[in-house]
């Protein structure tokens, strides 16, 4: 599926500035309006019934349930981590969801308080959101969040560096930021996709990111718009895709800030299906990054099972 | 033609033109030309069907070199023929007073007419497109342009009666927007045709761009019109009474084809306007998506 | 595990389907002196209604009535007022367009995504295009004063049945001409509905006349010596019988016939756009498409990694009931049309050509025939050469970019090609050099109503769509003809 090297190669592809470029700018591009009219045709998929439930119940599992601001508190955490266990306190049928997400001083508490639920803690890390900070800091951001508990890492690339061309900086960043993970954290890698501005950037970013180690690919750090839309997710599907055609190896994709309403959530499910696969239906390879969207898919799981409309109000804001 | 007490004059052989040749019939035929009271004038090649495939074959060959200059490349093309033409006058209005019965002055006006009218058509080439074309708006993010482009090879029959300005007025819309030609003259007054074969084969325009064929209209008309790689025929000089069955032929490839004027002939003299020009141009239109 | 969708079956009871349904002339609903016929649902095989078939008398009555209202009310009309009926009739099938889209889907067999997001908008599109150049005519390009011919005479296929009745309706009324429209035999109910929707929007009785039958009915329509334009979509071999029939009479012609269309992909293009492209090419509206890109010629580079990409694609494509608003390949519109498909897909096979299909499992009634691509076909197989008019694809390649086109040309067709390339200087090359009316560049079967539309070669002559459109029915004031 990979042009420039065989596939077999491809690990030889950043060996330097410019071997790392000609692979990356040897990719097909992406047409923009292909591209939307493709995600826009999935997104008119009708899904009803037994299919509609399964997909609500798969997307609560996949989501990392987030909270990144300036006002984050213990209690707030410990709150949206009980949520995370249980997120349907009347309906123990509800199953939790993948993680939460929290900034790194924040881990300790998330940690404690999701112990024994198999609910994973996901720290951003590498001075999150801008990513604005020398190296040896971010390796002791991303130190401290894995010393504190944290099992997932949810690192930003340097955008600075990949729009001024500084490929194989970007690269051996995410290669420093793996090899701090030691094994005891998976890495997602935000894109930010909203900076990169165009379609093509969205694949070589993908890529980059894959080749240098990233367990996943994400789109936004949620503090920029746009973040996650259809066709990036496009993109970034087909390119853990051909990724896994090219490699064996199956990574991840995690669409974060802006998905709030169930019926996007399962929009998105179709996208993932019909362009990376079913393979990439679980909550080891596909993941929501969000807050509010979690009580929509309560509330339309709610709607399916009892054949009446909800409201919010019957579940809780934490 | 000639003078009794002067020189013997040198006539001339008036033969076919096809890729810019000047062949004699493949089939060694020839027929008396006489002038419009019936004297004789000259003995012009008779065209065969397979002089017609020869310069159908020709055309063709012509079709890409010529289709692919610039349009302003063409402009000036056809206007050198102008200024050849111009530089021939005499004779063309002798053989078009000969074979039409003009008076010299009237003979002399059709020439002004004719060479005006490649002036007329020869400012067209560069401003076909702008006309004829142009942006669509499309309800989508898609650039989207239609240009017009030539049909290919074109059969013309000439009109029997207007052997110049006639000629001129159904030849020139032909090669103006791209397209070649295969010309069968005026039948009875085919010598101003074979005279602008020698101006056009001077006048910088490829050889194969318009071939002249001199003889029977009849004869030669349905195997053009029945021929595969024909793309479209003028049946302005056709017989009336085989134009249905030249049109039933020109079927076979989906031809375009230029009906007869209803009521004959019609007035050479007034401007032409587009039809005949955008009879032989198809629309191209092309879509591409706009984004980043 | 599967992520199997549930059925999202659009109700069928939205089409309001009535059993019978007479035909349009002069205003009014009425049976006629042909007999009648049945029209199915391609997908089941049920017998959807009863549809009166005109006959002679019929196609006598409705060009006559064609003929009073041109001459008495039509073209003596103002022409705003013209082109405000034309606006009402497009803002009513707007208003009815769920259920002309059911209706189409039955009738037709097309996925009911198509007729909902394709068909009909642009149906009502192009009624909304024409309408606003009733009155603007003199701006046309076609004389100061032009004028419309009269009675038009119109025969429709039954691939897009309400597009190509607006395609025919929508210019022919905007210049000033009453029509003859000859719906389909296999699809004539939409154009029926549209026929009432003209009522609904109080068009004076004659303007517009439906006339349901086969290709006996078609021949007395476009034979009329009462017809003074005749325009036609459908095959090659019927223009041609069409143009043969109409040789030495004054009746005007265009005709838009088949194609056998090249999707050019070179070694830059936008694979996973390009693999779009050539799905939405030849597996939209089941193949029956006379634009469809039914010859991939893929630059041999990458034939490998592209015929990869799209059988991955192929896989995921949805056959089956046209009415479930997630189905993608519907069925094939007639017995006789899954015959010829299936003729043309043996030689394929007989003449050495590799045939692949995903897995695929095809209901058992109806008409159906999966998703298919033929790799190993040289420009020498039939298959290269001859429409089929189905969900088929053939795949070739090529080296150079002279050797696609000299090979995308390599045809009697000159309908429509597709060009795949990031690089801007030879999309303009290429689309420069391809003998086709319509170039897609990095995109496929893309239409509007402003876009004109219409083949070089045997493809047909005159153009749909567009100022270029009008042409057609229109001749210059100053009595020279249009085309």
């Amino acid at each position: 599926m990979v042009r420039a090297p065989s596939s077999g190669g491809l690990g030889d592809v950043a060996s330097s500035d410019s071997s790392l470029r000609r692979f990356l700018f040897g990719l097909p591009g992406v047409d923009q309006v292909g591209a939307e009219a493709r995600a826009a045709m999935l997104f008119t998929r009708s899904i009803k019934k037994g299919s509609k439930v399964w997909a609500l119940e798969q997307a609560i599992r996949m989501i990392d349930l987030t909270t990144l601001e300036g006002q984050d508190t213990p209690g707030k955490v410990r709150a949206l981590a009980a949520k995370a266990r249980r997120p349907d306190p009347s309906d123990p049928t509800t199953p939790p969801v993948a993680a939460v997400c929290v900034y790194p001083d924040l881990v300790g508490v998330s940690v404690e308080a999701l112990r024994g639920s198999g609910v994973h803690t996901a720290s951003v890390a590498t001075a999150f959101p801008s990513g604005r900070a020398a190296l040896a800091t971010k390796l002791v951001d991303v130190a401290e969040a894995i010393a504190a508990g944290a099992d997932e890492i949810d690192m930003v690339i340097d955008r600075g560096a990949f729009l001024s061309g500084r490929l194989l900086e970007v690269h051996d960043e995410i290669v420093a930021v793996k090899q701090a993970c030691g094994g005891r954290a998976h890495l997602k890698v935000i894109l930010e996709t909203g900076e990169l501005s165009t379609l093509d950037n969205v694949r070589r970013a993908s890529w980059l990111a894959l080749l240098a180690g990233g367990d996943f690919i994400k789109t936004s750090t949620g503090k920029v718009s746009p973040a996650a839309t259809p066709p990036v997710a496009l993109v970034m599907l087909q390119a853990v895709r051909d990724f896994a055609a090219a490699t064996g190896d199956v990574r991840g994709v995690k669409l974060a800030g802006g998905i709030r309403s169930a019926k996007d959530a399962v929009r998105y499910l179709v996208l993932v299906n019909e362009v990376a696969g079913e393979r990439w239906l679980t909550p080891d390879t596909f993941r929501f990054g969000a807050s509010s969207l979690l009580n929509d898919l309560l509330m339309q799981r709610t709607t399916q099972r009892t054949g009446a409309y909800s409201g919010p109000n019957y579940f809780t804001l934490d | 033609m000639t003078g009794s007490d002067e020189r013997l004059a040198v006539l001339k052989t008036y033969k076919l033109y096809i890729g810019g040749k000047f062949p004699r019939s493949e089939s060694g035929r020839s027929y008396a030309v006489s002038d419009a009271k019936g004297r004789f004038l000259t003995n012009a090649a008779q065209a065969s069907r397979k002089d017609a495939r020869d310069a159908v074959v020709a055309a063709r060959k012509a079709f890409p070199g010529w289709t692919a200059a610039t349009a302003y490349n063409r402009g000036q093309v056809l206007y050198r023929v102008a200024e050849v033409l111009e530089g021939r006058r005499a004779q063309f209005a002798e053989e078009v007073a000969a074979g039409e019965g003009l008076s010299a002055k009237r003979a002399d006006a059709v020439v002004t007419q004719g060479i005006d009218r490649w002036v007329w058509y020869a400012g067209w080439a560069d401003k076909l497109a702008q006309v004829l074309g142009g942006a669509n708006a499309v309800a989508g993010p898609y650039f989207n342009f239609s240009v017009p482009e030539p049909t290919g090879v074109v059969a013309v029959l000439a009109p029997q009666r207007s052997s110049l300005l006639g000629l001129i007025s159904v030849v020139a819309p032909v090669i103006v927007g791209g397209s070649t030609a295969v010309v069968v003259t005026a039948q009875d007054r085919p010598l101003p045709a074979v005279s602008l074969a020698e101006v056009l084969a001077t006048s910088d325009l490829p050889g194969g761009v318009v071939n002249v064929l001199t003889g029977r209209t009849a004869e030669l008309a349905p195997w053009l019109a029945g021929h595969m790689d024909v793309d479209a025929i003028d049946l302005c000089g056709a017989p009336d009474d085989i134009h249905a069955d030249l049109e039933r032929a020109a079927a076979d490839n989906v031809k375009r084809v230029v009906r007869a004027p209803l009521g004959g002939e019609p007035d050479w003299t007034a401007e032409p306007g587009l039809h005949r020009m955008s009879s032989y141009l198809e629309t191209k239109t092309v879509w591409h998506p706009m984004g980043v | 595990m599967a992520w199997e969708y549930a059925p999202a079956p659009e109700s069928r009871n939205i089409a309001r389907l009535r059993t019978s349904y007479g035909m349009f002339i002069d205003g009014a609903f009425t049976g006629g002196t042909g007999g009648s016929f049945k029209t199915v649902n391609p997908a089941t095989e049920e017998v959807l209604a009863e549809v009166a078939e005109a006959g002679q008398a019929d196609v006598d009555r409705a060009v006559a009535a064609a003929r009073k209202a041109y001459d008495k009310v039509w073209a003596p009309m103002p022409a705003a007022e013209r082109g405000k009926y034309l606006f009402r009739i497009a803002r009513m099938v707007q208003e009815r367009s769920r259920e002309l889209a059911v209706l189409e889907s039955l009738d037709n067999g097309k996925p009911i995504r198509e007729a909902r997001d394709v068909d009909v908008p642009l149906v009502a599109a192009h009624f909304f295009y024409y309408a606003g150049w009733a009155d603007k005519l003199g701006y046309a390009g076609f004389g100061p004063d032009p004028r419309p011919l009269g009675v038009a005479g119109q025969v429709i296929p039954w691939n897009f049945p309400l597009l190509m009745a607006a395609w025919k309706l929508a210019p022919a009324l905007a210049a000033g001409n009453t029509c003859v429209l000859k719906p389909a035999e296999t699809t004539p109910l939409t154009a029926l509905v549209l026929a009432e929707i003209c009522q609904q929007a109080g068009l004076p009785p004659g303007v517009v006349n439906v006339l349901p039958g086969a290709g006996e009915t078609g021949r007395a329509v476009v034979t009329h010596p009462g017809v003074d334009k005749v325009a036609f979509t459908g095959s090659t071999d019927v223009g041609k019988q069409i143009a043969r029939s109409l040789a030495g009479t004054r009746t005007k012609c265009t005709l838009e016939l088949g194609g056998k269309a090249a999707n050019i992909v070179f070694d830059d293009a936008p694979l996973d756009q390009a693999v779009e492209g050539i799905v939405n090419g030849i597996f939209f509206n089941q193949g029956h498409v006379c634009c469809a890109g039914s010859r991939l010629l893929v630059q041999e580079s990458i034939a490998d990694e592209l015929l990869d990409k799209l059988k991955g694609r192929l896989a995921t494509l949805r056959l089956g009931d046209p009415l479930d608003k997630n189905t993608d390949i519907g069925a094939i519109n007639s017995a006789e049309q899954l015959a010829k498909i299936r003729e043309l897909s043996d030689i394929g096979d007989a003449e050495g050509a590799t045939r692949w299909s995903p897995p695929c499992e095809l209901p058992e009634h109806g008409y159906w025939f999966p998703p298919t691509l033929f790799t190993g076909v040289s420009q020498a197989h039939r298959i290269a050469r001859e429409e089929i008019f189905g969900p088929v694809l053939s795949v070739l390649t090529f080296r150079t970019p002279d050797e696609a086109v000299e090979k995308a040309n390599n045809t009697p067709y000159g309908l429509s090609a597709g060009v795949w390339t990031d690089k801007g200087s030879r999309i303009l090359w290429m689309a420069q050099r391809l003998r086709a009316g319509v170039v897609w560049a990095n995109t496929f079967n893309k239409f509007d109503p402003a876009s004109p539309f219409g083949g070089f070669k045997e493809s047909g002559f005159g153009r749909e769509g567009g100022r270029q459109g009008l042409e057609a029915y229109l001749c210059a004031g100053d009595g020279r003809s249009g085309t």
